[in-house]
């Protein structure tokens, strides 16, 4: 029986393939904590799919998979921003404009000049099929992602929540804004590769949207999402071994289930905790039971 | 050890701000204002108050004009921390997971080091500022967790901790109960004499004799500007807000000193200003007893 759960690390693929999945995990989860803060929940599934025809036109060219797909990554961003800047159309719209022009635009691409990348490929990501060259891509990528939110998660922090504030104690909020976004799109190309344009999204966004249910305070929230990210991944690959399924899909799967655990179960925010607190003061009331008192100091004297 | 802003003047030269659809909320505008002051900006809605503190923030550039900060440009006066903004409305995600402690640090970022990891004595000052405003029970609480008032109160430690040698305040008395509104007149007293300029925006047109130094009048452009005693006077304010005011003639009052027995209350509308014989300003003495007397809401 022991013999055969560890079957998994017996081989050299497997061990890869978990080995990714957990570091891009958690460089998703990372992230995902300014995606859900942010409102970019969109954003991520943009650039994933605006990745595709830098992809296309990189292979035809003979250029790195990687190089094209984050160009043309930061290319749709910077389309979306221009274009919300002058316009005023709201940001989803924008988001959904421009992201469906780049991946129609890669789908043309890839029927018009039939190469060896397979659109499915891109869509659904293949894990184990990645060579040694990306996994070095996606290690770097990954290191340097998390160097610099470690290093600069505050400022970032400030720049999501008052954006006027770290105007007026002079920060650059346009270099914060676009490092942001340029570790969003580096992430999404790496973890393309491994889960796929589509399940990029939801690495992008579930960490982030369960640990901010667990609490109210940012660098937990991190903490959280990240140790959450690291562990769906790592066993959404070991058990994609035994199902013989798509690795993405079961890290995905897993991630919902931790998901809908905290949105029944979280102490605070949680849907049962929110019944029972609400059922709890009616019951004080009626009894006359007086609820929180309001602390002295309320009153500004 | 609050440090006496000495030098630092604040100077908006010409200043015109046009947005993005073409419309020129400001024109011309020029006043200049020295340290140890607090300077009241009325004008009626839409008049360009809030344009003139983006303007002096740097979220919109001037298409013609200057603001000049000790000199300095505003970007390079940001950058040393002097200016503190405390804006109308709050444009922040009140669900975003950051206390009431977070946001009040957020006002030391710029004096923290390249980790923004706070010191003792960005700790400490966060603390006082803290308490300056009432809050710190609220220390841990998270920031939507939070009336309106209290939000106010926290924002304005934000920019206490921040030791801003000019603070901008747009209507900071929306929606603040009477005693707050005394407190935090009683804070901008205080931070004036430590030399401080404070430029505050205000429909409470009661209020604005009662601890106004100096008053702007503006409507798209600097109508009058000068000591409150001489500016703020009956004549600019119909100037200022036309029809827009409530006036008020009684006659038949019992003002005790007042020559003629009829007073004008101009009213915008918050709180009103009562405009006694020839002119003279009646100061809201009775603060005070108002407050023995328990005017909770
Ligand atoms: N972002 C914007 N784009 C275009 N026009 C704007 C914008 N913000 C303000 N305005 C216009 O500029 C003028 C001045 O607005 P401003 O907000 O400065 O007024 P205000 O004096 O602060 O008014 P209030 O007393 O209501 O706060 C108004 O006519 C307003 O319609
Ligand atoms: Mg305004």
């Amino acid at each position: 029986m022991i013999e055969y759960l560890l079957s998994p690390f017996h081989y050299d693929l497997m061990l890869k393939a978990m080995f990714v999945s957990a570091m891009i995990g958690g460089v998703c989860a990372c992230l995902s904590c300014f995606v859900t803060l942010k409102g970019w929940s969109l954003m991520g599934d943009a650039l994933s799919h605006a990745v595709v025809p830098g992809v296309s036109l990189a292979y035809m060219l003979g250029l790195p998979f990687a190089l094209g797909a984050f160009v043309s990554g930061i290319l749709a961003a910077l389309c979306m921003g221009f274009i919300k800047s002058r316009t005023r159309i709201r940001e989803d719209a924008v988001i959904g404009i421009v992201f469906t022009t780049f991946f129609a635009a890669g789908v043309l691409m890839i029927s018009l000049y039939p190469s060896n990348i397979k659109l499915n490929t891109i869509v659904f990501g293949n894990i184990l099929g990645i060579a040694a060259g990306d996994i070095w891509q996606m290690l770097i990528i990954s290191s340097v992602t998390m160097l610099v939110v470690a290093l600069k998660w505050r400022d970032l922090l400030l720049h999501s929540f008052d954006p006027n504030q770290a105007r007026a104690i002079g920060l650059n909020v346009g270099v914060l804004h676009v490092t942001l976004l340029t570790l969003l799109a580096a992430t999404a190309v790496a973890a393309l590769q491994a889960v796929g344009a589509c399940l990029v999204v939801a690495m992008l966004v579930t960490p982030g949207a369960t640990a901010y249910l667990l609490t109210d305070r940012f660098g937990r929230m991190m903490i959280i999402a990240m140790v959450m990210g690291v562990l769906t991944s790592l066993i959404g690959a070991y058990v994609s071994f035994f199902v013989n399924a798509s690795t993405g899909g079961c890290i995905v799967v897993l991630q919902t289930a931790v998901f809908l655990t905290a949105l029944m179960l979280a102490p605070k925010h949680g849907v049962i905790a929110s019944w029972l607190k609400g059922r709890a003061s009616v019951t004080a009331l009626m009894t006359g039971v007086p609820g929180e008192p309001v602390p002295s100091g309320a009153v500004m004297r | 050890m609050d440090h006496i802003a000495q030098g630092i003047d604040l100077v908006v030269q010409d200043v015109t701000v046009a947005y993005n659809n073409g419309h020129v909320a400001l024109h011309d505008a020029s006043f200049s204002l020295n340290p140890g002051t607090i300077c009241a900006l009325v004008g009626v809605n839409g008049s360009g108050k809030s344009t003139l503190f983006k303007a002096i923030m740097g979220f919109v550039r001037p298409v013609r004009g200057t603001v000049r900060i000790a000199g300095d440009p505003v970007k390079a006066a940001h950058k040393k921390n002097w200016v503190a903004y405390v804006p109308q409305s709050e444009d922040v995600d009140w669900s975003f997971p950051v206390s009431v402690w977070d946001v009040v640090l957020m006002g030391r970022y710029g004096y923290m080091n390249f980790l923004r990891i706070p010191g003792a004595q960005d700790k400490r000052l966060a603390m006082e500022s803290l308490e300056r405003v009432k809050m710190t029970e609220f220390k841990d609480r998270q920031i939507g967790e939070l009336s309106g008032g209290q939000k106010k109160r926290v924002f304005l430690a934000r920019a206490l901790a921040q030791q801003g040698r000019i603070i901008l305040l747009d209507e900071p008395f929306t929606g603040v109960d009477f005693k707050t509104e005394g407190a935090i007149i009683a804070l901008l007293r205080e931070l004036r004499d430590d030399g401080h300029i404070i430029l505050v925006s205000t429909h409470n047109l009661g209020t604005v004799p009662e601890f106004c130094d100096q008053v702007v009048m503006i409507n798209r452009t600097v109508l009058a500007f000068g000591p409150t005693e001489t500016t703020f006077t009956e004549e600019n304010l119909a100037l200022a807000f036309g029809g827009a005011l409530r006036h008020l003639r009684l006659d038949h009052t019992d003002v005790p000193g007042a020559e003629r027995n009829e007073l004008v209350v101009l009213t915008d509308d918050e709180g009103a200003l009562v405009v006694g014989a020839g002119g003279r300003l009646e100061r809201r003495k009775a603060r005070n007893d108002d407050q023995k007397a328990g005017s909770e809401p």
